[in-house]
Parts: structure tokens; sequence; C-alpha cells
């Protein structure tokens, strides 16, 4: 019975990890239509992705966004966390519901929204706008991943800090904030790796000025192009990169306290 | 305690409120607004009409495609919470601390990482001429037809969601109290009743959580059923970019979402009304 349950959840991890292994397969693969006995060795579809000027725009892009969007979320996110860990106030129910509701509206829902209201606003099409939304969903990631940190801490560590004459800013600075910075650095990794695969708001949004995952959108709406599998393969090693730096961050810190 | 200053406080408290005010529940609220306005020369003019909800509601695709994604939502919730479960089951009961830990770790990178590329490696693999049907075809079956099917949908939704509600189920059966589970087995329980009779009922909050997160992700998806489903008929997140994109229609688009809202506001309502409420006897 063991046996069974433990091949059946091995079989999980199969069906979850086969399309990304696959398209890093596929990707140097000469084959356009990738299929078993599989073709050739072969670097073509980086060279032809990659000597794209537009592709080279998209990955700066995104760049610019994913780092924007992630600094502002992680320090929204550690304001809220903190905020949570110290102050009790009215109506504190509705207000960590509100920071955490984002994630769970669908894409395409808040991606009409967005792009309705970043018109009003004249920010559609810009990246701005893009950073915009990516931050309202970057957040609540930040505060949920700051917030499990905050929760290991001794709150008994401020409160000696003010007791030896700091001042609540002096007391963020020299105990909360060391204390978090795992965190912190982890909130980031994370949030830069939402902002860096979100594709519904940026492509809704982002007009001319596209995205990695937008271009993949796009390329996508055509026939079946193996360019596709070279950027995939490039994106997948930066969300995971990012992903596992931020799950490693906070575990570290565990050991640590 | 210091000198407490409400400059200090609301450096906190504030960032949060004003952001998700200003660009989420304003984008929404306008989006609502925005239903009861008009088109004209492909701008929209502020008004107060009902016009686009009775466009939307009277024909008969739009009823179509919110039967269809409801019930592949639907569908797709109970298909994932099934094959979840021995896979929680397993990592909450049959493996290590550490091993589970380790699962986890890598069960929330793929939540993470580009859905749209996996889609379209599935999209190859799947294909008439794709690695499965050349698998199954060199033992004499086939080409089987997966792709632009509620089959190939069903195999998006499995890849959005399967990851997530794994490490939901996991959580909460690994939360089971271990006595329980000794009392029903010193009482004679079987291990079916033991499962049905002791376990499920107390991992209650993580299943329907579990189960809620699939509907959720699988409602709004647009991507699955796009390019795994074949997009005809359309869902609602398809008829939102259709109308968004091709008409310029966003007040009709506009009600579109809305209407999904609606249902996912009662859906998960139900949901955390089923998950802690009182158990039924």
């Amino acid at each position: 019975m063991r046996a069974v349950l433990l091949l059946y959840l091995a079989a999980v991890f199969v069906f979850v990890f086969a399309p990304i292994v696959a398209s890093i397969v596929f990707s140097f693969n000469s084959d356009r239509f990738p299929t078993i006995p599989l073709g050739s060795f072969s670097m073509e579809w980086y060279v032809k992705a990659f000597s794209d000027e537009g592709v080279w725009v998209a990955f700066k892009n995104s760049l610019i966004v994913s780092v924007c969007a992630a600094t502002l979320s992680t320090f929204i996110g550690f304001a809220t966390a903190y905020t949570d860990y110290r102050y009790g106030f009215r109506f504190k129910g509705a207000y960590i519901a509100l920071a955490l509701l984002p994630p769970t509206v669908p894409l395409i829902i808040l991606a009409l929204a967005m792009l309705a209201w970043l018109s009003q606003l004249g920010l559609s099409g810009t990246l701005t706008g893009i950073v915009i939304a990516h931050t309202v969903l970057g957040a609540p990631f930040a505060m949920a991943v700051t917030r499990l940190r905050l929760s290991q801490m001794d709150p008994s560590l401020e409160a000696a800090a003010w007791n030896l004459g700091a001042s609540e800013w002096s007391a963020m600075r020299h105990v909360i904030l060391p204390f978090c910075l795992p965190a912190i650095l982890s909130a980031f990794c994370l949030t830069a790796a939402v902002s860096f695969d979100e594709f519904a708001v940026a492509w809704f949004v982002s007009g001319l000025n596209k995205t990695v995952p937008v271009m993949i959108l796009e390329i996508l709406q055509g026939n079946v192009d193996p360019r596709i599998n070279a950027i995939g393969t490039v994106v997948f090693l930066t969300s995971m990169t990012l992903v596992i730096a931020a799950q490693l961050l906070l575990m570290a810190k565990g050991k640590s306290t | 305690m210091p000198q407490t200053s409400s400059a200090y406080k609301y450096t906190w408290r504030l960032p949060i409120l004003i952001w998700q005010a200003a660009f989420f529940l304003v984008p929404l609220a306008f989006m609502l607004v925005m239903t009861f306005w008009l088109v004209k020369n492909y701008r929209m003019q502020p008004d107060f009409v009902l016009k686009n909800w009775d466009k939307m509601f009277s024909r008969g695709y739009f009823w179509d495609a919110y039967w269809l994604t409801l019930g592949r939502a639907t569908l797709a919730a109970i298909i994932v919470s099934i094959v979840a479960f021995p896979a929680s089951f397993a990592l909450a009961f049959k493996v290590s601390d550490t091993t589970r830990r380790w699962a986890v770790f890598f069960l929330i990178i793929p939540f993470f990482t580009s859905y749209l590329v996996r889609i379209y490696a599935w999209q190859v693999i799947l294909a008439e001429q794709g690695v499965i049907n050349a698998m199954i075809g060199s033992v004499g079956i086939g080409p089987v037809t997966m792709l632009n099917s509620g089959f190939g949908a069903m195999i998006g939704y499995l890849t959005l969601t399967l990851p997530l509600v794994v490490i939901l189920q996991t959580f909460s059966l690994a939360a089971v109290d271990r006595n329980l589970i000794e009392a029903a087995w010193n009482l004679g329980c079987g291990r079916a009743r033991t499962i049905r009779a002791v376990i499920i009922p107390s991992a209650r909050i993580g299943l329907i959580l579990g189960a809620i997160f699939c509907f959720i992700l699988s409602f709004g998806d647009f991507v699955s059923p796009y390019y795994l489903g074949g997009s005809k008929p359309p869902t609602l997140s398809i008829l939102i970019i259709d109308t968004t994109k091709s008409g310029q229609q966003w007040p009709r688009a506009a009600v579109v979402a809305i209407c999904m809202i609606v249902t996912l506001f009662v859906a998960a309502f139900a949901a955390i009304g089923a998950a802690y409420g009182r158990p039924k006897r």
C-alpha cells in the first residue's frame, strides 16, 4: 500500500514537472515539431530567438518592471506585515483581508479593470502602468512572507530596545529590519518572479511596451514556433532561480533563531 | 513604551491602504460603473443605461459560455481534488517530515513558474504528432486527438492548480491528530473507514480550501481553454478578451467580469461556510 502511494506521488511530480523538462529538452532539439524519437542537438532556436531585437527589448522591459514592482511590493508588504504584527485597531480584519485579496481575483478581470482605469489616468500602454498592477499583485505575497518571519520574533526584543532608550525609528532600524532582512530579500525575489511571469494584466495594459510573457503570448497566437521553448527555458531558469532563492532565504532564517 | 508617534504608525499602516484603494478597489468599482456607459466612435462615454447588461443577458452565447465555464471549473475542482488526494495522503502520512518539507518546496516552484510556457509544452506533447501519440502509436494505438477538447482544457487546469491543491491538502492532512487515527484503528475501523470517518472530516478545511482555489483559478483562466481547449465554444474569460480586444466594447466585457466576480463571491462564501461551519452529523 505504501509503495503504491509513493509511486502515485512520484507520478504526480512527473506530471507537474513534465512540461518544464519537456520545454527545456525541446529547446535544444532540431525538430520544428518535437516528438520521439528526438531529433539532433541544436542551438538553432536560441540563435533565432535572440537575434531578434524585439526579444531583447522585451527582456529589458521585463527586467525594469520586475525590479520596480518587486521593490514597491516588498516595501508595502513589509509595512503591512509590521502593522499586523505590532498594532491592533478597529477593522483590522477588513484591513488584512484587503491586503491579501488581490491574488484571489482572476487575472483576466483585474486586467480589464486595470486597462479601463489606467486609460482614464493616461497610464495605459506604459511600463508604469504594468508596475502599478504588478505591485497590487505582489504586495500580498511580500506581506505573507514578512509576516511569517515576524511571527518568529520575540515580541520583547523591540520593547527591550525601547526600554534602553531607542526611539521607534531606531528600534526599527536596529532591531526589526536586521531580523527581517532574509524575509525582505525573499519577498523581493518572490515578487520579482510574480511580476516576471505575469502575462494577463501586462498583455491588456502594455500596448507596445511588451514584456517577455506578453511576447510569448503573441508568438503563441501564431503557429507552433520552437523559439518559444528557447525563450521559455530562459524564463523558467530565471523564475525558478528567484523562487528557489526566495524559499532558501526563508529556510535559512529558521536556523539562526 | 517609547514616544509613540502617529507619523511612525501611519508610515507602516497607510501604504497598502492607499495602493490597494487606488489601484485595486477603485479599478474594480470603476469597472462596475463602466457597465452603464456607452461606446460611441470607439470611445467610452459616461452614461447611465442598461443597454450593455441587456445585450449580454439576451445573447445565447453569453449563457452558453457561463454554463460551460461554471461546469468546467466545478469539474476541475472535483477532479483535481481527487487526483491530489492520494499524493497529499502519501506526503502527510507515508514520508518523513524532511521529505515532506522538500516536496512542498518543489511544489511551490511551478506555481510561480511561467504557466504560459508550460501550456505551450503540453500543446506540443499532446499534439496529433506529439510525444504521447508517438508513444502509444508504437504499441499500435491512436493517434488520439487530445487538444482542442474539454480533456485538453482539463490537463491545463491540472497544470495550473494541482501543486497548490496538493500543498493545501498536505498541510491539513499532516495536522490531523494522530491519536484520533490510532483510536479509530483500536476501535476496529478499517483503512477505508478511518479515512472516511476520521481523516477527511478532520482535514475538512484544507480539502475545501484546495477545491475552492482550484475552482477560482480554473474559472478565471483563459490560457488552458484557449490553447488546449480550442477556444470554441468560448469560456467567460475568452469572451472578455474577444469583447475587449476586437470590438473595443469594454463596457460589455465589464458586464461579463462583474458576473464572474459575483459567481466567485457566492462560491467562496459557500466554501468558507462549508469549511468553517459546524460539521453536519
